[in-house]
């Protein structure tokens, strides 16, 4: 691997875990900010997505649509509190002409209640773009295709 | 005798007694021991999902091609429903003849027949035995008995049939027509969503902690709309001259439909406004109100359309997202919701686009929805220990003829009371 590759890896690892923490902190209004304006952000079962089916959980072709997400979640919707912990592994990475990386990762999320029980939540994969914009890396289409495909109960916070 | 021995003596479900008592008739009071009862889930499985009712298995949509299949459930008995290699349909019970494994592996595919793994015993895609191994036995050894009957032993089949795309099946011969059972009021509002052909856009399953009539108490209860979704609300949407419309089949009232309308079509009738939103004071608004867009595509302009087709099916028009659901119970304290999306084959690129952006209002994430799992659980959690308490379900209890209200449950009294004349609760075990 050439050293500019670690280098590109090592901004990527860190652009993921930036992502993560940012929900697994429940810093849920820093989260659009990590997206270009005009993005794509995706939740869709593994199961659509190998048919080439378009249905999704949650789809959003905007920032702005990110962001009423978020306003949602904090003053309309009612829900179980969820503590996510996600946990991404296998990167990897593909450098396009016009600066964009498109990056692929596997994810697991434990949900645990307010109970105290862990469970798996949810898994499947990342299909990523990133970009550079206004000097940092931001997502211009996030997909997460997810192997679990039973939703148990409801899916509030994003993935 | 004590206090404690006079509530220990009789409770319902003993030897002797009903599952269940209902206090009224009327379908207002609900003994809630009908959500957590293992043996009314048992006789619930025998008197409705085999009894005389037909049961929601998919969208023909799903399996266009001979040989296409699609595995699922009619209550919890695995079944699969298949093209048949004229283009009919079938389904049969996914239980080998032989002894008795699951002869159907996947969720969908497609092939020309359907062979189980533990012994290769083959059935055509109607359920017929049509390959033994070994069946005359192998070197001389003996094989099947001479009078071995493959006819006689195939696949359960089931009688099949389909309205307007949706593709329905009964355990029963004593089951009306379909058309019958689903009566022509009902009739009439699905031939309003399903008025051109559809196309399949993939599904959504979402699996909750409770029991499955709690959800259909939820399709049928208007009331809880504005109060436990607090999306429009929240966000200032004021949605002016909206009319309501609940009714029930007028037969058994098992089925039921709720229609928010507008009233003055003309507001919208420019394609592709949002509804009037109009910010007060202090509220919050949407940056991208598109998600709330109704593009005009039928006679009767509503935002919602809820409707039940019991057991196993709520058709569901929510602006311009389509969904056929399937309810399927797992047990007392389960069920699982698969939402089929769908649209029109003639959907115009901006349509189809909106159909799925408009997913975001539904489902598991869904931003008018995803109460809806939350609630049913807390009630499955409220009543665990309460079997013989009632529910009060009174809400314009003296307007049973009132329709263009939100604020009612008779929708639910009708559910119950035909729920009532399937179980039989009377006829004591």
């Amino acid at each position: 691997m050439m050293s500019s590759d670690l280098s590109l890896r090592q901004e990527l690892l860190a652009l993921q875990d930036e992502y993560i923490s940012t929900l697994d902190t429940d810093a849920l209004e820093l989260w659009p900010e990590m997206f270009v304006d005009d993005c794509l952000y995706e939740i869709i079962p593994k199961e659509n997505f190998d048919l080439g089916l378009p249905a999704p959980v949650i789809w959003c072709d905007s920032k702005k649509m990110l962001r009423d997400r978020v306003v949602s979640l904090r003053h309309a919707n009612i829900f179980q509190p969820a503590v996510y912990r996600h946990f991404v592994s296998g990167l990897s990475f593909q450098a396009a002409a016009d600066g964009a990386v498109a990056m692929r990762s596997s994810y697991l999320v434990i949900n645990t209640s307010q109970l105290g029980q862990s469970v798996v939540y949810q898994t499947g994969r990342y299909h990523d773009v990133v970009v550079r914009d206004g000097g940092r890396w931001r997502f211009r289409g996030k997909r997460a295709i997810y192997d679990t495909s039973r939703i148990q109960t409801a899916l509030a916070v994003p993935i | 005798m004590t206090a404690l021995d006079a509530t220990a003596a009789h409770p319902p479900g003993t030897p002797g007694e009903p599952l269940a008592r209902f206090p009224r008739a009327d379908g207002s009071r609900v003994p809630y021991g009908v959500f957590t009862s293992p043996q009314i889930y048992e006789r619930e499985q025998e008197r409705i999902f085999r009894g005389p009712v037909w049961s929601f298995l998919g969208l023909e949509a799903e399996i266009r091609q001979p040989g296409d299949f699609k595995s699922t459930f009619i209550g919890d008995t695995p079944v699969v429903m298949t093209r048949t290699e004229e283009g009919g349909l079938a389904a049969w019970v996914n239980r080998c003849a032989h002894r008795g494994a699951m002869v159907c592996r996947q969720l969908r595919g497609n092939a020309a027949s359907h062979a189980c793994v533990y012994h290769q015993w083959r059935y055509d895609l109607e359920g017929n035995l049509f390959g033994v191994p070994f069946l005359r036995g192998l070197g001389g050894q003996a094989g099947m008995p001479a009078d071995f009957d493959r006819a006689a032993n195939g696949l359960r089949k089931l009688r099949v049939g389909a309205y307007a795309g949706l593709v329905f099946a009964t355990f029963s011969d004593q089951a009306p027509s379909l058309a019958d059972y689903i009566g022509p009021v009902m009739g009439g509002y699905i031939d309003r969503i399903f008025h051109k052909p559809i196309e399949y856009l993939g599904c959504t399953r979402q699996y909750s902690n409770s029991n499955w009539k709690l959800y259909l108490e939820n399709v049928k209860d208007p009331y809880h709309a504005s109060l436990l979704h607090l999306f429009h609300t929240t966000f200032n949407i004021f949605r002016v001259g909206m009319k309501a419309h609940c009714v029930t089949d007028g037969q058994h009232g098992l089925h039921s439909i709720i229609m928010a309308i507008k009233a003055d079509q003309a507001e919208t009738s420019g394609a592709y406004e949002a509804q009037q939103i109009r910010s007060f004071d202090s509220g919050f608004v949407l940056e991208d109100d598109s998600i709330l867009a109704l593009i005009p595509e039928y006679e009767v302009l509503a935002t919602n359309h809820i409707q039940p087709i019991f057991p196993q099916l709520v058709i569901q028009q929510i602006h311009n997202t389509l969904v056929a659901r399937q309810l399927l119970p797992k047990g007392p304290d389960h069920f699982e919701l698969v939402f089929h999306f769908f649209g029109y084959q003639d959907d115009t690129a901006e349509l189809r686009k909106l159909r799925i952006k408009q997913a975001n209002l539904v489902g598991p994430a869904g931003y008018i929805s995803m109460e809806d799992t939350e609630a049913t659980e807390l009630v499955q959690q409220g009543v665990v220990r309460d079997a013989a308490a009632s529910s009060v379900i009174d809400m314009a209890l003296g307007a049973p003829d009132q329709s263009d209200t939100l604020i009612t449950e008779n929708l639910i009294r009708s559910f119950w009371v035909g729920y009532q004349a399937l179980m039989a609760f009377d006829d004591v075990l």
